[in-house]
């Protein structure tokens, strides 16, 4: 789950971490007044998750507490890349004379958090990474002991020369990483960490993910989602227990299990259609879910044949057979549906849908291939 | 043979008396896993399905029962908790089917079982099956069949499919482990692949990836420099967008990393047979092992 970037300044902010002073708006009047508050020039920013909030002028400079409050109005209710702008947070435009980059990952590799740093900040420290990988100093830390004093002061000499910019950098590095781990994050960021012509060291933005199955037992971090910065289809499918993700194409996928799904979806494209969307209906066998799934799927217009691809262990088929039953009764689908199951309970599986006037095919090839060319013929 | 499990192997089964934990107990105990005993805390004495011991601790189940390997089926919360039980009672290999796990408790599980000397699969896995001798997990036994190739895989239900085709076409497996599909796992291709190296009773083996992180182009490498035995291999997520979880949490493309496109080529420079699609790998393993 990603947090929006006034989320991750707050947490960073209660670690301790320096920062400007800012505030979060969701009107105008709230950007005039923290702008006013703030005094001289500011800077109003987008709350999306998405890249290039910048290109797409979401990021505005704004010299008075009444620029900042038409830059508010112009940004608010914006649509950047699908996504319209609840929240703009203002902040105060910094004067920099330097601007570095601190990160910290989970890392499959070494099974821990690795921090990486550069001088080379506030750009994408992807490029970075991929151009001049000779810039980023990256160190893993021993989740068990972690992050040492010494290894703090190491990646803090690795960006500043001066002895109490390198001092309030190792303290950031701590206060960072115990933010990291507090809150089961699996990236922490801040891009740029800058210091001012007067010589101080301050985060200017910051950039939060946390692991998705923290979320379970910490009702704290939970209550940071914001259901509007996501698809109302992939909110809906949240919460029925589903997992789905919006595609551009044009044949609807349901499936049991994450790789049968993403393999189901490759198989579409190779037999020469699109998936319309990710949906996997998880291990437990309830009617209700595939009920929600085609409910989900046939919202989407761009739908123009649905398939069904279950492969029955934990998951048994005949319960699939009755949610697709069900779902027809209670709600007309106005595309074709191909059935493909096989495993546990096939037999009464396929009783279940002859009853409804439907055939269960058993072979997964055959089943998108079948699909595949109902839509071609659609169009 | 076999690999990590077989007809010697001593099972202990924590949370047996849950949902899953006891639905799934019983269909190991019909495929003739010896299940030697069950934990649930404050359920010691207990007899499951009138035969296997219940005890309120590993350590206990251990002493009493000889148990030398551990299923996990415990709810997420209590998982991590679980594992270093298992590896602190002296269990050599532990699998934990739990999904959900928080990652940061595996940072520090991970750890802990190897300065013990355990094995871990999963978390997040269907763990494994040696046809005809033993099955650990959820593995479905019956489309299995006993023979000489191995299967590792990154899934569940698509391993189904892929053993599927298999038995269908006649060709046994010596044992098929699923991994699991999170960031922070106990063992890897790289383990899997190298234990059927040296497994004298498999010809061929089945790399089943999918997109997020770099384990399949390690093990490619490993391929390349290590194995005499054939590799076949998929990659599941070709049309998966970027920076998407798919399902598991370590399916995600970060970047312009982790996706299928490199990892295949990885494959293919490996001398890795790559499946374009899952019936491919009946082909392509009878190519392998002629």
């Amino acid at each position: 789950m990603n947090l929006h970037e006034y989320q991750a300044r707050e947490l960073l902010k209660a670690a301790g971490v320096p920062m400007f002073d800012g505030g979060v708006a969701g009107t105008p009047e709230e950007a005039e007044a923290i702008a006013r508050k703030l005094g001289g020039t500011t800077v109003i920013k987008a709350q999306v998750h998405s890249g290039g909030r910048g290109k797409a002028g979401g990021v505005k400079l704004a010299k008075s507490p009444g620029e900042a409050r038409e830059h508010a109005a112009a940004i608010l209710g914006m649509t950047i890349k699908g996504l319209v702008v609840q929240k703009v947070l203002v902040v105060p435009a910094a004067d920099i004379a330097t601007e570095a980059y601190v990160g910290l990952i989970m890392d499959r590799a070494s099974q821990g958090p690795v921090f990486m740093v550069s001088s080379a900040g506030g750009v994408d420290i992807e490029e970075v990474a991929a151009r001049t990988p000779e810039k980023i100093t990256r160190l893993a830390v021993d989740p068990v002991y972690g992050l040492l004093p010494h290894q703090a002061m190491g990646l803090a000499f690795a960006l500043y020369q001066d002895y109490a910019q390198v001092k309030t950098a190792a303290r950031i590095m701590q206060q960072l990483y115990r933010v990291f781990t507090a809150n089961g994050c699996s990236l922490a960021e801040i891009n740029p960490l800058v210091t001012t012509p007067t010589g101080e060291v301050l985060a200017l933005d910051a950039k939060v993910s946390i692991d998705d199955n923290e979320l379970d037992r910490r009702p704290d971090l939970a209550a940071l989602r914001d259901d509007s910065a996501e698809a109302p289809s992939e909110v809906a499918a949240r919460e029925a227990g589903l997992t789905f993700i919006k595609l551009d194409g044009n044949v609807g996928c349901v499936v049991n299990g994450a790789g049968l799904a993403m393999a189901t979806m490759d198989l579409v494209k190779y037999y020469g259609g699109e998936p319309a969307n990710f949906l996997d209906i998880g291990g437990s066998s309830n009617p209700d879910k595939v009920v929600n799934a085609l409910r989900i799927i046939t919202a989407d217009p761009a739908v123009k044949a649905i398939l069904f691809n279950i492969f029955g262990g934990i998951t048994r088929t005949d319960d699939v057979a009755n949610g697709i039953k069900t779902a027809l009764e209670k709600f007309p689908v106005n595309v074709p549906i191909v059935v493909r199951l096989t495993g546990t309970n096939e037999a009464e599986a396929v009783k279940i849908l002859q009853g409804i006037g439907m055939t269960a095919l058993s072979d997964m090839d055959q089943a998108v291939e079948k699909v595949v060319g109902l839509v071609k013929e659609a169009a | 043979m076999s690999i990590f499990i077989n007809k010697d192997t001593r099972l202990v089964v924590q949370g047996i008396t849950g949902r899953d934990g006891s639905f799934h107990t019983k269909q190991m105990m019909e495929y003739g896993t010896q299940v030697v005993a069950g934990v649930t805390p404050g359920k010691g004495g207990q007899k499951f399905e009138g035969k296997v011991p219940v005890f309120n601790t590993v350590a206990d189940a251990v002493t009493n029962a000889g148990a030398d390997t551990a299923v996990i089926y415990v709810p997420p919360v209590g998982a991590a908790g679980a594992v270093m039980e298992a590896a602190d009672a002296g269990i050599k290999l532990i699998v934990c089917i739990t999904e959900g796990v928080p990652v940061m408790e595996m940072t520090r599980v991970m750890p802990y079982v190897s300065a013990r000397g355990a094995r871990l699969i999963g978390p997040n896995c269907p763990g494994l099956i040696s046809p005809g001798q033993s099955k650990v997990g959820i593995i479905p036994g019956n489309i299995c069949t006993a023979g000489r190739v191995g299967l590792v895989s990154r899934s569940g239900t698509l391993t189904y499919e892929v053993v599927n085709h298999l038995t269908k076409r006649g060709i046994g497996q010596s044992s098929c482990v699923g991994i699991g599909g999170d960031p922070i796992i106990g063992t890897n291709f790289i383990d899997c692949l190298s234990a059927f190296e040296r497994d004298p009773d498999t010809d061929a083996v089945v790399m089943i990836g999918e997109i997020g992180g770099t384990d399949e182009q390690n093990a490619a490498q490993f391929v390349k420099e290590k194995m005499s035995k054939p590799v076949v291999g998929f990659i599941a997520g070709q049309t998966a967008p970027k920076g998407r979880r798919m399902g598991h949490a370590g399916a995600i493309i970060s970047g312009s990393s982790g996706t299928a496109e490199e990892k295949m080529a990885a494959f293919a420079d490996a001398g890795i047979a790559v499946m374009k699609r899952p019936i491919d790998v009946v082909e392509l393993i009878t190519a392998a092992v002629a």
